[in-house]
């Protein structure tokens, strides 16, 4: 049977291959020798070593601070919204799987900003937070701590709903029967919680921190609309710092996509880090 | 005895919080979709006094006297105006057309094609299908930043910044969660089931699209909503790919709205907000069931 299947390759794999050579293959690999090269597109490379990496953090010999406030700003922000989103999701998600009247209401309704793209959502809540601040006289992009906050409301609003729709998932497939057992030796709400509920939801948690994870440290769309990295790129995280050091100014391609090699390092090595952990606890 | 009265208190009370916790819920879910209801009552309102009035319906206040109020709205509302603003700036019905072509187009292409490839991937062990799958593993965890610039430097190279050309596109980058998630539900079938139309005489071609694309349906549902939900609302893939200045997608037309105007028209971008929310929010009504299966069974298995 096998070697029937094989003869059909072009039928079956060529089309998603030629299209996967094209939007990711070549694409990727073009991009890791770009990052050693001076380039406006990519037909005029001129090859510089690894002159593109130093100019991230020094630019005439003088330390570049840009690049590394994007990169703790990120991080920050991604730390902020990944435990904003998850203690508030399962909390949601622990109260709306007692059983109360309107529970797939409310589970309709918070889900349901999640399905509103980035880019429209963060129009709405400029809208509101600028109509808010202007009795205060201040707008969102007044501090990089006004755009923060905006930016972890604005995640918070779009990510809580998925979040507890999974938790509400992995709370359900507890049994019933350990709790009960629990219930009857005499543990109380909290005991169950920290001794019952959070180990079985082990696998859960895992699967949204880390999803939350790579959505904080990947964020575009709304720090584009939201703040546009004001005030005076203070506000930039790391996937809108490299788009604007790519296209913001003539001459910078090449900083631009060693930014973006980085960036794909640091991804790969948090993912990594996710799958360890991961596997090691279901070993 | 003792145990049996002390279940029914414990109901008693859970009942009675039950209603306290209705009650947060009822309140919490106002204000979740409050931002929404804002934004809707501004698309009716001059623009001028979007920020003058942001949360009230007047232009001027109760205790300037009822009839003041009464006045007010008439003063601060302009019926469709920002709606009919909105469309000529973004010249919407065509970017939503646009949307929806690519969206569907993107997604049928990824179903149609990756759940052959996995398919193929998971039957035939050979060096070249362990390697392609491995790629395509390795390409979910690589961010679309890394590829942007080569990216659609090259999809204008090979004239691909057409909406039939980001299909392609789409089809190229989205081909590792498919293939990922497509192969872990073939691998669960049963061989036996093919070799039975294997022997009855089926093609390859015949087997897949007979007996093993039908069973695919779960995943097939889940990977739809997971990549239509990634397209629609994808910003930054569309513009660097299509040429602007003749296709926009609906997230594009919303920052443009925002960048071509100079001043921006407050009033022209709620009611556009407006009219980009409505039909997800149709959609997610209507296909509710199967968007909140879809994301848990994507979430567990990606």
């Amino acid at each position: 049977m096998e070697k029937s299947i094989r003869k059909y390759f072009p039928v079956f794999v060529l089309p998603t291959l030629i299209a996967f050579t094209i939007g990711f293959i070549v694409p990727f690999l073009y991009g890791i020798f770009l990052s050693f090269c001076k380039f406006t597109t990519v037909t005029d490379w001129k090859w510089t070593g690894i002159q593109n990496y130093t100019r991230i953090f020094f630019v005439n010999g003088k330390l570049d601070t840009t690049f590394l406030h994007s990169l703790w700003y990120t991080a920050l922000f991604t730390i902020v919204s990944m435990i904003v989103i998850n203690v508030l999701a399962f909390a949601i998600a622990m109260l709306l799987t007692k059983g109360i009247r309107g529970t797939n209401l409310f589970r309709t309704v918070f889900f349901m900003p999640n399905l509103i793209g980035g880019i429209v959502l963060s129009y709405i809540w400029l809208m509101i937070f600028n109509a808010v601040l202007q009795n205060f006289s201040k707008t969102i992009v007044s501090t990089q701590w006004y755009a923060f906050w905006g930016m972890i409301i604005v995640v918070c609003w779009q990510q809580i709903g998925y979040m507890m729709i999974i938790y509400i998932a992995g709370i359900n497939n507890i049994s019933g029967d350990i709790l009960e057992a629990a219930q009857i030796d005499g543990a109380n709400s909290w005991q169950r919680l920290k001794y019952v509920v959070l180990p079985s939801l082990m696998p859960t948690i895992g699967t949204c921190t880390f999803l939350t994870l790579t959505n904080g440290f990947k964020l575009f769309d709304q720090n584009l609309a939201l703040t546009g990295g004001n005030p005076g790129k203070m506000s930039q995280l790391l996937a809108l710092n490299i788009y604007d050091t790519m296209y913001g100014t003539t001459g910078w391609q090449g900083v631009g996509q060693a930014k973006a090699v980085i960036f794909f390092i640091l991804v790969a090595v948090l993912a990594l880090i996710q799958n360890k952990l991961t596997s090691s606890k279901e070993a | 005895m003792a145990k049996m009265k002390k279940n029914e208190t414990s109901t008693v009370r859970q009942s009675k919080h039950s209603g306290l916790l209705t009650l947060f819920f009822t309140i919490l879910s106002i204000a979740w979709i409050a931002p929404i209801l804002v934004v809707l009552l501004n698309s009716f309102k001059r623009k001028a006094y979007i920020f003058r009035n942001p949360f009230g319906i007047s232009a001027a206040s109760l205790s300037d006297g009822f009839d003041r109020w009464k006045l007010g709205i008439h003063k601060a509302m302009c019926g469709l105006l920002n709606y009919s603003n909105g469309l000529k700036q973004t010249d919407f019905f065509k970017c939503f057309g646009l949307s929806l072509f690519i969206t569907v187009g993107s997604v049928v292409a990824i179903i149609l094609f990756c759940s052959m490839t996995a398919w193929y991937l998971t039957r035939v062990h050979t060096v070249v299908s362990k390697t392609i799958y491995v790629l395509c593993l390795f390409s979910m965890i690589v961010p679309f930043q890394m590829v942007m610039f080569t990216l659609s430097k090259f999809a204008n190279i090979l004239h691909l910044a057409t909406p039939w050309g980001i299909i392609v596109v789409y089809l190229g980058f989205g081909a590792g969660l498919a293939v990922f998630m497509f192969s872990g539900f073939i691998r669960s079938i049963s061989l036996e089931i093919e070799e039975a139309a294997f022997i009855d005489g089926c093609t390859p071609l015949q087997t897949f699209f007979q007996i093993i694309f039908p069973i695919l349906k779960p995943t097939t549902v889940t990977i739809a909503i997971l990549e239509a939900m990634w397209v629609w609302n994808d910003y930054l893939l569309p513009s660097l790919v299509l040429n602007i200045n003749k296709y926009k997608t609906i997230p594009i037309a919303v920052q443009y709205l925002k960048q071509s105007h100079g001043q921006l028209d407050w009033g022209a971008m709620m009611a556009v907000l407006v009219l980009a929310i409505v039909p997800i929010i149709i959609f997610y009504l209507a296909c509710q069931k199967y968007i909140i299966e879809g994301v848990v069974a994507g979430a567990v298995k990606g």
